[in-house]
């Protein structure tokens, strides 16, 4: 089962390296964001903001990436025609889908490193890693985690043909509700409880805690099971929706 | 003793559709309407029918990829609602067109990934994939990407993907649609040479020559429902037909053909397209010679070439779908 994922794994992550429309998207939105958020807290004259956003920046590409691509991806497979293909493999569903998911989680770590260093180089924002090793496992943990919401999507669009704009509509909204560039305090309190059935809610704030010299354990942890949660629950229907789709006949483009 | 591998009782499959943005209006289709047939080991059974006619969608129910609405199927003694994963370990798939395919990775890539769905174990992966690799006539490309593939060249690697894990049971569906003659040429023997080995392949094709060739017996369904089956031969020799009175006609062939219809032993008269011509077929009952009486219907129209022959699988395909 290791081995299956690994190669599928590897052969997307192929796949979505080889893309020229997908390269120059994977390269230029990130920057083009992290560079709007420098420039408005930047303005603000408030260094310890900057820094808050310049970590946000930072995890915004990999939702991002993860959230519009992965829903697409699955539709992608669709119109491509190796979805049905795919299906009728002798492995579970989530076989084939958490490698799709997983390589493009796996392309966003890109437009982390690289809003890092954009903010570095351009604009000076020296993000301190206080905690080295608990930062990157903190990283890895929320790329996980921001896989396995990928992995919720494409289920759903396994058994839904237009549910891939799902992916594109929930972008923004989770950039202000997970408390990527601005704290969740400050938005209206019902927003909060939402906030904390998101995985980069907590992979966000670990990320800040272990660069800034925080504790990021709870936090650590938290995106972690939220992430297993999602799993789990894809995992679940999974194949029942898969069911779905070979009754509802959903599973090829017409 | 029978051996049947696939096993289809009064299989049905309906599709809800909706149309309209305000006012969603819904409608019922009927794709399959109870089909019941079977296909013993190693024989390499037809399914003929016009577009949609419901051979895609019986393939799709026997693979696992629709859900029947009702009736049973059994591949290899599993049921493809109950066992879909027994089903989908013993079968291949393989569809015509240019789809289905990873553009961007090699064939290789491509081989290699579905060989892990298959599980394939890892040591012989590469064995397999060479041994593939060679019998498609893919050799010395498969490391170039897919998306500089020609049509031929992607359906040949088509094949290679259905036979990785070695299926006992092959789903061909319109395999040779677009590709060159001598590629077709090639797939037919490709197949041939599989159901040599033992492997039982139902194909679906619009061939008619192909199905002629290839299958041991075949099946014709038009409307989602089955109205003949058997061998070639069979098929040809009940459908009433006589012989078939071809006549390459320069200038308007409609006036003649009207009066080749009205002649007594014709059963009907057509013309086509050919080219620059027009070509005037009449076919005629059996037992009768009608040759003489409908060049005399052409009058002062220029013609061409005359032919007479025997009714082949096509009239016969014609004539049942016509009548069903």
């Amino acid at each position: 089962m290791a081995r299956v994922f690994a190669v599928a794994w590897l052969l997307h992550l192929k796949m979505l390296s080889r893309s020229a429309f997908d390269g120059v998207l994977g390269v230029l939105w990130p920057l083009f964001f992290a560079t709007i958020a420098f420039l408005m807290y930047g303005a603000g004259g408030d260094d310890e903001a900057l820094l808050y956003a310049a970590v946000g920046a930072s995890v915004m590409g990999i939702w991002s990436s993860v959230s519009t691509s992965a829903s697409s991806a699955v539709q992608r497979e669709r119109w491509a025609g190796t979805l049905e293909l795919l299906v009728i493999a002798p492995v579970r569903l989530p076989v084939v889908l958490l490698p799709i998911t997983t390589a493009m989680a796996t392309i966003g770590l890109y437009s982390m490193v690289a809003t890092l260093l954009w903010g570095r180089f351009l604009f000076g924002i020296d993000v301190p890693v206080e905690h080295p090793v608990l930062f990157c496992l903190s990283v890895l943990a929320t790329v996980v985690s921001i896989g396995m919401v990928g992995f919720l999507m494409a289920v759903t669009v396994v058994r839904y043909r237009t549910a891939w704009a799902l992916g594109s509509a929930f972008e923004e909204p989770v950039w202000l509700i997970c408390g990527f560039l601005l704290p969740i305090a400050l938005l209206p309190g019902w927003v909060e409880p939402i906030s904390w059935l998101l995985a980069p809610t907590w992979g966000v704030r670990a990320i800040r805690e272990s660069a800034l010299g925080g504790t990021p354990f709870p936090d650590l942890v938290l995106c972690l099971v939220v992430g297993l949660g999602y799993a789990a629950v894809g995992m679940f229907f999974a194949e029942r929706i898969l069911t779905a789709a070979r009754r509802n006949a959903s599973l090829a483009l017409s | 003793m029978s051996d049947a591998v696939i096993e289809v009782a009064d299989l049905q499959r309906s599709y809800n559709t909706r149309t309209g943005v305000l006012r969603r209006t819904a409608k019922v289709v009927e794709a399959v309407r109870g089909v019941d047939f079977s296909v013993q080991r190693g024989e390499l059974f037809g399914l003929l029918g016009p577009n949609g006619a419901g051979k895609t969608t019986t393939i799709k129910m026997l693979i696992t990829l629709l859900l029947p609405t009702s009736g049973s199927a059994r591949v290899l003694g599993y049921d493809v609602v109950d066992d879909a994963r027994e089903v989908r370990k013993r079968v291949g798939y393989v569809f015509g067109g240019e789809r289905g395919l990873y553009e961007r990775l090699s064939a290789y890539d491509n081989l290699r990934y579905f060989a892990e769905l298959y599980s394939v174990p890892a040591r012989e992966q590469s064995r397999r994939i060479g041994e593939l690799v060679e019998l498609v006539g893919l050799t010395g490309r498969e490391k170039e990407r897919v998306e500089g593939y020609s049509r031929g060249m992607r359906q040949r690697l088509h094949i290679a993907r259905g036979l990785l894990h070695k299926p006992e049971v092959l789903f061909l569906d319109e395999p040779s649609i677009g590709i060159d003659p001598v590629g077709a040429r090639e797939l037919r023997s490709t197949v041939a040479g599989l159901v040599e080995q033992g492997t039982t392949v139902l194909l679906t094709t619009h061939y008619m020559f192909e199905a002629d060739e290839l299958c041991d017996r075949i099946a014709v369904i038009t409307g989602g429902r089955i109205v003949a089956t058997g061998t070639p031969a069979e098929l040809k020799a009940r459908v009433e037909e006589g012989p078939v009175v071809e006549v390459e006609v320069f200038g308007d062939a409609e006036p003649a053909r009207l009066l080749a219809e009205a002649l007594p032993g014709v059963r009907s008269a057509i013309a086509e397209h050919n080219g620059h011509a027009q070509l005037l077929v009449v076919r005629a009952m059996p037992g009768a010679e009608v040759s003489q009486a409908v060049l005399g219907c052409l009058g002062s129209v220029t013609f061409g070439r005359v032919a007479t022959r025997e009714p082949t699988l096509e009239d016969a395909y014609v004539e049942l779908v016509n009548n069903a």
